[in-house]
């Protein structure tokens, strides 16, 4: 199946039927689940039992606004698909919502947030949905805009799955030039599904922690949690496509398809009992 | 919407100086308990725009409009656990359903339908 981001513009391809999923699935919802514990993990907020507040990009259904909730801190939400956020007014999720764009720049107030995570979401900003759209721009307005909005040393971990090695690059050239800095950890280097890329930023000054975060299995350990690997990516099969019709009329199949499955059958070296004038013929209606 | 998003949002249409703060129009407010965390109001504390955060608590329908708040805010005041307890109900248990923001330099008006405000800009905004 073609990536979600090449088949239709986020507002409408998070339509109603794929947003259900994500209240119906109980896979996507671990995976997501698992996906924002690491995130969080990555943001290494300080560890002294002070809720912070906190922004999710792309919060959709508000799946890892959930794991924040339960984390204890505070968040909100930003998503440009009404029917996603619809689902996550159905859950109830604690944090607030908002309808936005983050291609058109955060509407947010400097420095006011204590750390941003954002999971699968970045890499739309990669693709132009209308005329008026320039990855470009929309990089550089959303980068610029979130850095302004974050609290000095404050950092923003992106999960993203980038369609190539140029994606990637495209989006952590415009991550520095906004004044970023940080780098890329890769979860699970080694495995196609599994791997995992999260762009791990910190507002302000390089540092004081320093380093980057390693990502986990870098060592050639395997994943922990003995899934297989097709089950550690979103990927969506339809389930609810409609089911093939039958092609048969009133009438029933008819004389030519009879004899055209009678030829198939033949040709198969099957036995098939001889053409006649009785074959495919309709029976009366007082059989 | 809480008071909370609502003092953080600013106006991000293009060549806007001074987005900030939102004129807050509230026509329906839920009030939903959450769990009073002095840690977090003093953290967050510092973030809050004042006065703006005040000036929206009164601009509240009349039932729920907070009018106990002071027009000034200073640290020493978050020792006092009565004013720990309105802050929290102000900016954590109040929610704005329905309504709009309207932009302070504009007038441009975005509209809060479920409690979700829709931030997004048309083409000619970005």
């Amino acid at each position: 199946m073609p990536r979600p981001e090449v088949q239709a513009p986020p507002e409408i391809f998070y339509g109603e039927t794929e947003a259900r999923k994500y209240t119906t699935s109980s896979r996507i919802i671990e995976i997501q689940n698992r996906i924002s514990e690491r995130a969080l993990e990555l943001l290494a907020l300080p560890d002294d039992g002070v809720p912070r507040l906190l922004l999710d990009i792309g919060c959709g259904s508000g799946l890892s606004g959930e794991t924040i909730s339960e984390n204890g801190h505070h968040w909100i939400g930003l998503d440009i698909s009404e029917a996603m956020l619809d689902v996550a007014l159905e859950r109830e999720v604690e944090g607030d919502i908002v309808l936005a764009d983050m291609g058109q720049g955060l509407g947010l107030r400097p420095g006011c947030i204590d750390g941003a995570i954002s999971i699968s979401a970045v890499q739309w900003l990669c693709y132009a949905d209308k005329s008026s759209h320039e990855p470009r721009l929309r990089l550089k307005a959303f980068f610029g805009t979130l850095y302004r909005c974050l609290a000095r040393g404050a950092r923003a971990v992106l999960q993203l799955y980038a369609e190539n090695m140029d994606q990637s690059e495209m989006i952590m050239s415009y991550a520095m030039r906004s004044g970023f800095a940080g780098g890329m950890v890769v979860d699970w280097p080694h495995s196609t599904k599994a791997r995992k890329a999260y762009i791990v930023l910190t507002c302000g000054p390089p540092s004081i922690s320093g380093a980057l975060p390693k990502g986990k299995g870098e060592d050639g350990e395997s994943c922990s949690d003995s899934d297989e690997e097709g089950s550690q990516t979103v990927h969506i099969s339809d389930r609810n496509r409609p089911r093939k019709r039958l092609k048969t009329s009133k009438k029933g199949r008819g004389k030519e398809w009879v004899l055209r499955n009678k030829e198939k059958r033949v040709r198969r070296g099957k036995e098939v009992p001889h053409d006649s004038k009785y074959t495919a013929r309709k029976r009366k209606s007082y059989f | 919407m809480r008071l909370l998003t609502h003092n953080m949002l600013a106006c991000n249409v293009k060549g806007v100086v001074n987005g900030y703060p939102l004129r807050l129009e509230a026509e329906v407010v839920a009030e939903r308990p959450a769990d009073f965390n002095a840690d977090f109001l003093r953290h967050i504390f510092a973030r809050i725009d004042w006065k703006a955060f005040v000036g929206a608590a009164r601009s509240l329908p009349e039932e729920h409009a907070v009018a106990d708040l002071p027009e000034d805010a200073e640290p020493s005041m978050l020792a006092s656990e009565d004013f720990l307890r309105r802050f929290h109900h102000a900016l954590l248990e109040l929610h704005v359903e329905k309504g709009a923001l309207v932009c302070p330099e504009t007038g441009r008006r975005f509209a809060i339908d479920k409690g979700i405000p829709n931030m997004l800009l048309n083409e000619d905004e970005v």
